[in-house]
């Protein structure tokens, strides 16, 4: 297989903290327009994986190819400039300020310090803030500070502080947790809708919401990629039931 | 700078040199280990640290005037008693200043440091109010002046040994009791999962003022020694601060062994640079190397652990 | 276009508390207190650029620097040694055993001007040199530390650290800087005697039309949107970094930013006060300057200026009267800051005036109109104050 045909191609990654790996020689290729879900025991590196791609943990072997650039090599503001985004496992949003200004930060634009410094609210800018508002359900809460937004809406904040950036891959950590049932539902109708043009990486726990989203599945454990398919495949490989339901 | 020495005289200097600070060393050690438990297993900067060394230099003043006066006999002994004394008062004021005051700003580092700096200003000026500007200095009993010839050129001083070895004694109870207590379980538990720790019953202010309090304990017998090297003053404390700040942040807090390890490193270049320029150039090189290092490794050097 | 994104560059409670400031500033104190006095008051002034300095990169960036002396002192230099040199005429030196060069340095033994003070013959490289030379010195400690996320309490003891190390050399190198007395009886700026009471108001003027600049120019830098990145790095930096900011240059910039307001104050520190000494450079005066931004309020930018007017003016006041109470009572506000109010008298004002009086006007409004529906009731009076919601956590 060529690496032409993969939006990301990891290969050999492995990372070691004191010795420990956490993530050990793991690869695996996400298609163009994908939804992958990450699923797999605590411990099992989800989170860790994630960490690697975005640059928030160095790897020690193995590479991390997006559309042709080694990320692993890359700083976290050049990741998030090549067209990655990620979504925290507990909601991170900025809590001080408004969910307007949550966007307006996001936007990218005037990334750099004079940019910042001489950057207007002009009405391409507002524009693609209602819009991406409207996609995740917060029209009606532009004004109000991110603070005092239930855990729900702060996961679809952050997912829409995600979109309007336009990346061409997104990678949510756990962006149903701690949401109602009819959040839930909500949830992934906008994971459907906002895949069309994009990839997706998603880290849960849900195994209905998993059934709902998912193209392919990934099972990790121990840092180990230990099954990969369709949601049924994994469900019925031996491996994979042994650890969930063993020991 | 080694210009006009032979190599034997080079390898008497540093030796003697070496010796010389040991007392430093001593005292950089002892406030560096109270500094580090309390900002390692805290998170909090303590600037009022060399307050609580002075306090104990201050009881250990008094200790000796005491005896003096009524004790004469016993003066020989009433370092061991001033030690005791100074530990005890510097832990009380610390248990106290941890009630009163640092409770109420945990997790807020850099709040917390300009409250214990504000602190240490009104220490300050109670030390001058109570005591007077003047320095006060304190004799040694006789039988711990001299020194012990080693070679022709090199001698160890008395005082230097007995106080290496009360380090030496100090830090190793601290391990242990950190490490192998009860106690030190509980203080550890704390620092990994504060709610968890007190869901299993641990009383977390509890240990968070007994911590405190040990940490300005240590401080109070650092302050004690330091009467050896040093006349005690109302602001004589403000000027080891830093050098005890940059000794925890070189040795990568929490770290008992690093810590030792960049006292030492630290007392030593200090004293044997001192020896071939000024006081303030050598104070200059040290402080400049140090900065230089933690922008190398800003977690320390002596840190192995990734911590996220 | 709707409310939530509208942005002006001054909220009308805001541009109330300039006109009141100017007001102040410009004409009552001028007017009620003697020259002397006023004199005194500039000085105090002087601070307030650190101060605001404070304001933005602690208040809202959440880097807290304990070296800000460091910059204001070598502002005040750069100021000074340009003075010097105009004081040092060869006429003036005429009895000197090398006439022509400040008289500290013919007392060491020194026979020329160090190189590195030839540039200060010059007004315009001086007034450069102001700027850029704590500017630059701020951008390689800021690149330094921040490239390698070397961040608060960490950054706030190695700021510390090179306060210490720069008052040594300023002070061990006596030949070259003056050593522990600094550079003193300075004259004339181009022939014009800086040490007339004239002088010396015309001097206090010039101060206060900088403060005036210099809060706007903050201003200027908290209504962009960098100053919501700032809050959103000092809260969570994390995210910044994944909404694709390199926020190591966003601290850089501002800790430079932050050191080049402090450099402006310590060159009007050394125009009006007529010297400029290592004690102004040191860890105690450094952390002396944080309470001035703490006291007035560490997230306002008028408030820095109270600030500084007010410490420096209780300073004054108490160790004039009663020297012992002045470390008691300093020592009190480092305290009474984090834990008491930690938005200082700007956050007071905002809770026990400013909130209740727009409570007060609300209700007004609404008995007025009760019979009048609700369209038409007006605007209200201020925007919800940025202080109480960027509180420091």
């Amino acid at each position: 297989m060529s690496n032409k045909d993969f939006v990301l191609s990891v290969e050999g990654l492995t990372v070691s903290f004191d010795g420990f790996k956490a993530v050990d020689d793991l690869s695996f290729y996400v298609e163009e327009g994908e939804i992958r879900v990450i699923i797999g025991p605590n411990g099992a590196g989800k989170t860790t994986v994630l960490d690697l791609i975005c640059g928030r943990t160095k790897s020690t072997e193995g590479s991390i190819k997006f559309r042709g650039k080694d990320l692993s090599k890359m700083t976290e503001h050049e990741i998030v400039h090549a067209g990655v985004g990620r979504k925290f496992q507990n909601p991170s949003v900025y809590e001080d300020l408004t969910v307007f200004e949550n966007f307006e930060l996001s936007f990218p634009r005037g990334r750099s310090v004079f940019g910042a410094l001489g950057f207007q609210r002009d009405a391409e800018v507002l524009k693609a803030i209602e819009e991406t508002a409207e996609m995740v359900f917060l029209q009606e809460h532009l004004g109000m500070q991110a603070d005092l937004l239930s855990h729900g809406q702060k996961q679809w904040l952050e997912i829409g502080m995600l979109l309007i950036q336009q990346p061409s891959l997104l990678m949510l950590d756990e962006p149903v947790a701690g949401m109602s049932v009819a959040e839930r539902k909500k949830t992934a109708e906008l994971l459907l809708k906002i895949t069309k043009d994009r990839s997706v990486i998603v880290i849960e726990h849900d195994m209905n919401f998993v059934a709902d989203i998912a193209d392919r599945v990934t099972v990790l454990h121990q840092g180990k990629v230990l099954s990969e398919g369709s949601m049924d495949h994994v469900q019925k490989d031996p491996k994979v039931i042994e650890v969930y339901l063993g020991h | 700078m080694f210009d006009g020495y032979t190599g034997s005289e080079l390898m008497a200097i540093f030796a003697m040199q070496g010796f010389a600070g040991l007392i430093l060393f001593s005292v950089l050690v002892l406030m560096a280990l109270g500094l580090a438990i309390i900002f390692g297993q805290m998170g909090v900067i303590n600037m009022a640290h060399g307050e609580f060394m002075i306090l104990g230099a201050y009881v250990t003043y008094l200790t000796s005037l005491f005896f003096e006066t009524y004790l004469p006999g016993l003066s020989s002994i009433y370092f061991f008693v001033a030690i005791v004394l100074a530990f005890i008062a510097a832990a009380s004021l610390g248990a106290f200043v941890e009630w009163a005051l640092i409770r109420r700003l945990y997790k807020r580092p850099l709040d917390t440091l300009l409250a214990t700096w504000g602190l240490s200003l009104i220490l300050q000026q109670t030390y001058r109010s109570v005591f007077g500007a003047r320095e006060k200095g304190v004799s040694l009993p006789d039988w711990m002046m001299g020194s012990i010839p080693v070679t022709d050129m090199v001698e160890i001083p008395i005082n230097g040994i007995i106080v290496m070895v009360l380090t030496l004694l100090i830090t190793l109870s601290v391990y242990f009791i950190m490490q192998r207590s009860q106690w030190g379980a509980k203080v550890r538990a704390v620092v990994q999962n504060r709610p968890m720790a007190a869901a299993v019953g641990i009383n977390t202010s509890i240990v968070d003022r007994m911590t405190f309090a040990l940490g300005c304990g240590i401080a109070g017998i650092a302050g004690s020694a330091f009467t050896m090297i040093g006349s005690t003053g109302p602001t004589s404390g403000q000027l080891y601060i830093v050098d005890t700040f940059m000794v925890v942040v070189f040795g990568g807090a929490a770290n008992l062994m690093g810590t030792i390890a960049s006292a030492f490193t630290i007392s030593q270049a200090q004293t044997i640079l001192e020896f071939f320029m000024s006081g303030s150039i050598a104070k200059v090189l040290t402080l400049g190397m140090i900065v230089v290092i933690l922008m190398l490794r800003p977690q320390g050097l002596f840190t192995l652990k990734i911590r996220r | 276009m709707s409310n939530y994104s509208k942005q002006k560059f001054l909220s009308p409670a805001e541009l109330g508390g300039f006109i009141v400031l100017a007001i102040l500033l410009f004409v009552v104190l001028p007017l009620s207190v003697d020259d002397f006095r006023l004199n005194l008051i500039g000085k105090y002034l002087s601070y307030s650029f650190v101060a605001m300095g404070l304001v933005l990169c602690w208040g809202y960036g959440g880097i807290l620097s304990l070296g800000q002396g460091v910059f204001f002192g070598i502002g005040g230099y750069c100021m000074a040694m340009f003075l010097k040199l105009e004081a040092s005429s060869v006429e003036n030196t005429a009895i000197q055993s090398t006439p022509g060069i400040p008289d500290f340095m013919d007392w060491n033994q020194l026979t020329e001007l160090p190189w590195f003070w030839e540039p200060f013959n010059s007004l315009g490289l001086s007034l450069i040199a102001v700027i850029l030379v704590p500017g630059l010195f701020a951008f390689l400690i800021g690149l330094a530390m921040f490239k390698r996320r070397v961040g608060g309490v960490y950054f706030a003891i190695i700021t510390q650290a090179v306060a210490a190390i720069l008052t040594i050399l300023i002070v061990g190198s006596q030949g070259m800087t003056g050593g522990i007395n600094g550079i003193t009886d300075l004259r004339t700026l181009l022939g014009w005697d800086i040490r007339t009471d004239e002088a010396k108001v015309i001097l206090y003027f010039v101060c206060v039309t900088f403060v005036f600049i210099c809060l706007f120019l903050c201003q200027f830098v908290l209504r962009s949107k960098l100053g919501r990145l700032l809050v959103a790095v000092r809260d969570t930096e994390e995210r910044v970094r994944f909404s694709g900011y390199n926020v190591d240059n966003f601290k850089i910039f501002i800790f430079t930013f932050a050191a080049m307001l402090s450099a402006i104050g310590g060159a009007l520190f050394t125009l009006q006060v007529g010297f400029m000494s290592p004690s102004f450079v040191g860890i105690v005066p450094s952390i002396e300057m944080v309470i001035f931004c703490a006291v007035g309020g560490r997230l306002s930018l008028l408030g820095a200026v109270y600030g500084a007017l007010a410490v420096n003016f209780a300073k004054t006041t108490l160790s004039e009267a009663i020297p012992e109470l002045w470390l008691f009572a300093l020592g009190g506000m480092f305290i009474a800051v984090v834990s008491i109010f930690p938005n200082g008298l700007m956050g007071l004002y905002n809770t026990y005036i400013s909130a209740p009086v727009n409570r007060f006007y609300h209700a007004a409004v609404r008995f007025i109109n009760k019979d009048k529906p609700v369209e038409t009731l007006s605007e209200p009076l201020s925007e919800p104050e940025s202080e109480s919601t960027l509180g420091a956590k």
